[in-house]
């Protein structure tokens, strides 16, 4: 549990972001998208015999249409992302459940991070310059510390030992597919994310590595707190422990509305920061209206305020989206992380921080 | 740290509430053990609403399933954001239970605790596992050889914890709080005496020596040789914690409320306690237990001591006085402070504003409490009563209050204790309150804002109709280009509802909502302060918009299922071999001056005290280390105020029951009287309440327990401690006594509750008669732990007030009882209670919760009446917001 800088990769990921802002990449299921998939489409070759629908399971794309997803890949980083993350969003056993596919958990986090390690190392070797692959372990669609059920607060729909095992299997597929990191991202619910990273450690002692970990939760609206309901002091405190990275907030909110946020965390985060906002706010017809220009305008002011070292897009952005903000942001130096005394700083939803006596 | 820090230095010293613990408190084990968890998790709320900022939960009980209780404690605990936001400890010895905490907190908590005790492997492995789940924590001064005693052990052990945790296991230092172990000193054992001297001493040695490491401690354990004698055990704490903390103790488990500051303790006391815990004489211990006894309790040689006041300048003795609530020299005293000044007035502006400054920091700081404070309010009175005829006579009048609040209780509403507490409050902070009494017109409340120019009108209301009635007010004071603040307050008030509906209502001015009378003070200063009146009441109306805007959100989610599914899932009563029981008449039968003495044991004494805001079980709250001090006066002047009313006759209690042959007909239940048939509708439950046939709860109505096959009965009673107690209350209030004026009101609303509860064990027992045989103690009664219910219209079970018109109509409940209904169907007198009685086993009490469109169509069709009245009776019962709903239709 010292500094993760154990892997080359690692070093050279530290090394860039002193030296810059970092570019992550945009939004993949937009992209999946816009590629107007068929049913068949989605069940490739390999699931032409199941007998429920795929349609809408990005993820198994992983497994029946990986050209696709590497392409997707290549245009970001062409775009000029030094990230990638991988198609695994919901690739936990836990959210592959809704397809009844939970038993390809591991495969198709294992294949994602192949895929995209292939587009890292074709950019790599043709343009010379370091490409990073990041393993995505998105929230599950459940909630460890959030009742489903209105009329019973005690009630629960998993558990931590759940998310725990399920974030295991899938972590242990990124490390073997070829992630340099591990993003535990779009975190509504931090216990979800505490047991997420329990589970990557316990990851790491089983593999013999251990990689840089980024962490990425989501303000839910202008409240400014997570779907559970923490501030994002309160939510660095959780995670503070697994000493990742980067911490940052990505989703639900455009640039505009999560500036203040980021920049709270910013005051109190002693990591690098990180933020990928969506395109703007949805349109009533569920789309994004924020053109690439007006996303890199307000990043662009960020980085010149010293707020953030990791940029990047979420729901809605495009390649255009990302190339806009690699030309805005990279002028400016990457923000100063900050040097905070040492002092005992505990959370429940709002922090608590403990000022010696002495 | 300064020179003379005090348990009052909160920013420095952390206070880790110590009440959710079942090892610690015989109240919370019980109410764990009872699986009773909504009442546990507000002892949770309590400790958080009164400055924990740490929560320490233990469930280490033989009995419980430890892991179990952990987990689902802390899963409700998660859903209360007023209870989650501060940091949980996790307390236990057993290493599986602080995992299964652990595994349900969101939050970066505390594990209390781990130690060496099993060897180095168990002790690093824990470590480990702590820092993944990412928590900080607690290690005892324990390894394979026992607990530390002495200060080198102490710190010989806790450093060698923290070398392996930092070096080792990658541990940060600054997480990482040591318990060097608090034991009992004064124990008679001489081994014992260092005790204290080796705490402080090692806890300096851990602060010197081991970086960034924190000491805390359970303070209580110290003073166990003085178990029984709470006020020697307080002083001993506040000068325990006066030298840990200054050998550098970061926190503790303490009932902080309780501590007295150190400064205060009496000198003797003081000196002899630290003889102790310094262990500076041999014969310490005898000299604290020689005095110990001067000090238990408020009686015994402390009230000796009490009649030093008496000796001071009268400036001094007014002030005492007023604190103290002593009434008995106040005359004497207030005549030699008028010959003293130079005017009369000046005795009110100088001692006895003072004096009575004095109380309301007091009060604000939570070091009086409300029967104190309503007392002070009297000794107030009383003195400006004296002066009085002498300020007439100068002809002066330039009193210069803080400013003037119009108090009202509203159209309807008959229920005042709460305003006139609220009222005497204000007063006791020299604002002047014109109290317009109860059922008061909005018109008339406008009128009279306006000639008198108050600064601030408050609202009170105690049934649900009352607040439409406050929605109105609102409408009204906007419309009439008003900007006066509008304060809301009273038992179904809520901060959710005046940010919904009244707020809205009153865009001209600042509405607030007073969920208090300790608030009241604080919240009216803002409100009349130039400077800050604006600020504050943007602060509060960004608050209300915040929490409207996130209900709105919330609705979304708040599922109903149609009334049709509801009523397919009815409560599951097999009617086909059952025989109701057919009670002894059948009609109706009165009761006139009834006996007070059958009632006076049938107290329930509990809500008599959380009247006076003082929260806490009865008889436990007498003796409570924090609100004791004012529970017990209270208590001994309600015990005096009630033989008054039994022996000189104050209340002639009357009552009304009845009985008539009922059927139960869908939601409806159809009876069969004299005059005809009557219809009494119910209201059936809408939530989804999930899909497994095995342990699905119903979808429960009243109707439910009468049977559909007819031959059943349905019961009715109506019982008032009657009219002339009211009269009473208005002559204390005339004399100027608003103390004895709300606590014959109080007693009047006690009396009421404990005749429906005599009546009920009579019906039972030989009305109805299904029970003859049934023997209860007071306590079991007060639990409920009988068959069948007396829900009463406009409570949970049946929320539409209106229905009482039909049970006061078959009741003839004016003439038979003299009790009469309001327009917003209140209850006059006020200390009344009437409902149906039910008499099946299963019945049982219920919340009928928010219900859907679709019943209240029905509802509305059943009775006779307009979709948009019913609406109207029943709006906190919605889940759907009728003017959304309306405007939603109108553009489709």
């Amino acid at each position: 549990m010292t500094a993760a800088a154990t892997t080359d990769a690692a070093r050279e990921l530290y090394r860039l972001a002193d030296q810059r802002v970092v570019i992550l990449d945009g939004a993949m299921g937009t992209m999946i998208q816009g590629l107007s998939l068929t049913e068949e489409d989605f069940r490739g070759d390999r699931f032409t015999d199941l007998n429920h629908d795929l349609k809408g399971d990005n993820d198994i794309l992983n497994l029946s249409q990986p050209e696709k997803i590497e392409a997707i890949h290549l245009e970001y980083f062409e775009a000029g992302a030094d990230i990638a993350q991988t198609n695994t969003f919901n690739a936990t056993s836990i959210s592959q459940a809704d397809y009844g596919l939970s038993h390809l958990a591991r495969e198709i986090n294992v294949e994602g991070a192949r895929i995209a390690r292939r587009a890292a190392d074709m950019v790599r070797e043709e343009e010379g310059r370091p490409t990073f692959v990041a393993g995505a372990l998105g929230p599950t669609n459940r909630t460890a510390s959030i009742s489903p059920d209105v009329t019973d607060p005690g009630a629960r729909n998993t558990s931590f030992d759940e998310l725990r095992e399920a974030y295991l299997e899938a972590t242990l597929g990124l490390i073997e597919g070829g992630a340099d990191i591990i993003l535990v991202e779009t975190i509504f619910d931090t216990l979800n994310a505490k047991a997420a990273l329990f589970a990557v450690d316990e990851a790491f002692d089983q593999a013999g590595v251990r990689l840089p970990i980024m962490i990425s939760g989501t303000i839910t609206d202008r409240s400014g707190r997570t779907l559970s309901g923490q501030t994002p002091e309160a939510f660095w405190n959780s995670v503070r422990h697994a000493n990742p990275f980067s911490v940052g907030f990505n989703c639900a909110l455009g640039a505009k509305d999560l500036r203040p946020h980021i920049a709270e965390l910013s005051r109190v985060a002693d990591v690098r920061v990180s933020a990928y906002p969506n395109a703007g706010l949805p349109n009533e017809f569920g789309g994004y209206d924020e053109k690439p220009e007006q996303t890199a305008d307000h990043l662009g002011g960020w980085a010149e305020d010293g707020l953030v070292n990791v940029v990047g897009g979420c729901c809605g952005t495009t390649p255009a989206h990302i190339a806009a903000i690699a030309r805005q942001v990279k002028a400016a130096a990457p923000r100063v992380v900050p040097q905070l005394s040492l002092r005992m700083r505990l959370s429940g939803l709002e922090p608590f921080d403990l000022r010696s006596a002495f | 740290m300064t020179d003379q820090p005090t348990t009052e230095s909160r920013s420095i010293f952390v206070n880790i509430g110590e009440r959710t613990n079942v090892t610690g408190s015989a109240r919370f084990r019980k109410l764990i053990a009872d699986g009773d968890y909504e009442t546990a998790l507000e002892v949770a709320r309590q400790q958080v609403e009164s400055g924990a900022q740490i929560l320490d939960v233990n469930m280490d009980e033989g009995l419980l399933d430890s892991e179990a209780a952990m987990t689902t404690y802390l899963n409700l605990i998660a859903s209360e954001p007023d209870i989650s936001r501060v940091p949980i400890m996790v307390d236990s010895s057993k290493w599986s239970v602080i995992e299964a905490g652990l595994k349900c907190l969101q939050g970066k908590g505390i594990v209390n605790s781990i130690s060496l005790k099993e060897g180095e492997d168990p002790f690093l492995e824990q470590a480990r596992l702590v820092r993944r789940y990412g928590a900080a924590v607690v290690v005892m001064a324990f390894d394979e050889d026992g607990q530390a005693e002495t200060a080198t052990r102490k710190f010989e052990i806790c450093k060698r914890a923290y070398d392996l945790l930092v070096t080792k296991v990658g541990f940060p230092p600054e997480d990482i709080i040591f318990d060097p172990n608090i034991f009992a000193v004064a124990t008679g054992i001489e081994e014992h005496n260092n005790y204290a001297v080796d705490f402080f001493e090692g806890t300096k040695l851990i602060k010197e020596n081991l970086p960034h490491a924190l000491v805390s401690g359970g303070v209580s354990n110290v003073s166990f040789s003085f178990r029984g004698n709470n006020a020697v055990r307080e002083a001993m704490h506040a000068c325990f914690l006066y030298h840990a903390i200054n050998n550098g103790m970061d926190m503790g488990i303490v009932n902080a409320g309780a501590l007295p500051v150190y400064q205060d303790i009496p000198e003797t006391l003081r000196e002899r306690i630290e003889d102790v815990l310094l262990n500076r004489r041999d014969d310490a211990t005898d000299r604290l237990l020689e005095i110990a006894d001067e000090y238990r309790g408020s009686g015994g040689a402390a009230k000796v001591i009490d009649d030093k006041w008496r000796e001071q300048p009268v400036e001094k003795r007014l002030e005492h006085a007023l604190v103290h609530g002593i009434g008995d020299y106040v005359e004497a005293d207030v005549e030699e402070a008028r010959q003293k000044a130079d005017r009369p007035i000046h005795v009110i502006e100088g001692p006895l504003m003072d004096g009575m400054n004095v109380v309301g920091d007091l009060f604000g700081a939570g070091k009086m409490f409300l029967p104190q404070v309503v007392k002070s309010a009297r000794v107030m009175k009383k003195a400006v009563a004296v002066l009085l005829p002498f300020i007439e006579a100068e002809k002066d009048d330039s009193q210069g209050a803080k400013g003037k609040i119009l108090m009202a209780t509203v159209k309807g509403d008959v229920h005042d204790i709460g305003k006139n507490i609220v009222g005497v409050v204000l007063q006791c902070n020299n604002y002047e309150v014109i109290d317009l009494g109860v059922m008061v017109p909005a018109a008339r409340i406008l009128e009279v804002a306006v000639e008198e120019k108050v600064d601030a009108i408050g609202l009170s209301g105690l049934i649900t109709p009352s607040l439409d009635e406050m929605v109105y007010v609102a409408a009204e004071m906007q419309r009439e280009g008003m900007t006066l603040p509008l304060l809301i307050g009273g038992a179904t008030t809520s901060k959710m509802h005046t940010a919904v509906k009244i707020d809205p209502a009153y865009a001209n001015g600042p509405v607030v909502h007073v969920v208090d009378a300790s608030r009241a003070v604080g919240v009216v200063q803002e409100l009349l302060s130039r400077e800050r009146r604006e600020a504050f009441a943007e602060g509060i109306r960004a608050d209300y918009r915040r929490m409207a805007e996130g209900r709105r959100k919330g609705r979304v989610d708040r599922a109903r299922i149609s009334i049709a599914d509801a009523r397919a899932n009815k409560a599951p009563i097999d009617w086909s071999d059952y025989t109701p029981p057919k009670p002894a008449f059948e009609g109706v039968k009165t009761f006139e001056d009834y006996p007070l003495a059958d009632l006076v044991e049938r107290i329930d004494w509990q809500p008599f005290f959380a009247t006076w805001e003082l929260r806490g079980r009865f008889p436990d709250i007498l003796d409570d280390p924090k609100v004791g001090e004012a529970a017990r006066p209270l208590w001994n002047d309600a015990q005096e105020m009630l033989k008054r009313i039994v022996d000189e006759g104050w209340a002639k209690p009357r009552a009304v029951i009845g009985f008539w042959p009922a059927q139960a007909d869908g939601d409806d239940i159809r009876l069969k009287t004299e005059a005809g048939d009557t219809v009494v509708h119910t209201l059936r439950q809408q939530m989804p309440r999930g899909e497994s046939a095995e342990n699905r709860k119903a979808n429960l109505a009243l109707s439910d327990y009468i049977s559909p096959e007819g031959g059943d009965w349905l019961g009715g009673f109506a019982v008032t401690s009657g009219p002339e107690i009211d009269r009473k209350a208005k002559e204390f209030e005339e004399a100027g006594d608003m103390y004895n004026s709300i606590l014959v009101k109080a007693l009047a609303d006690r009396l009421a509750e404990a005749f429906a509860e005599h009546m009920h064990e009579r019906v039972r027992r030989e009305f109805w008669g299904y029970a003859a045989d049934e023997t209860l103690t007071n306590e079991q009664l007060i639990a409920e732990a009988y068959r069948g219910i007396r829900p009463a219209p406009g409570y949970p079970a049946c929320p539409d007030h209106t229905e009482k018109g039909t049970l006061f109509e078959l009741l003839d409940a004016p003439s038979a009882a003299g009790v009469e209904l309001t327009e917003s169907f209140a209850m006059l007198p006020a200390a009344s209670v009437s409902g149906w009685y039910f008499s099946h086993p299963e019945a049982r009490y219920f919340g009928l919760g928010r219900i859907e469109r679709d019943q209240v169509e029905d509802y509305a069709r059943r009775k006779g009446m307009s979709v948009e009245e019913v609406e109207r009776w029943l709006a906190p019962s919605l889940a759907y917001d009728p003017e959304e709903e309306a405007a939603k239709r109108e553009a489709a």
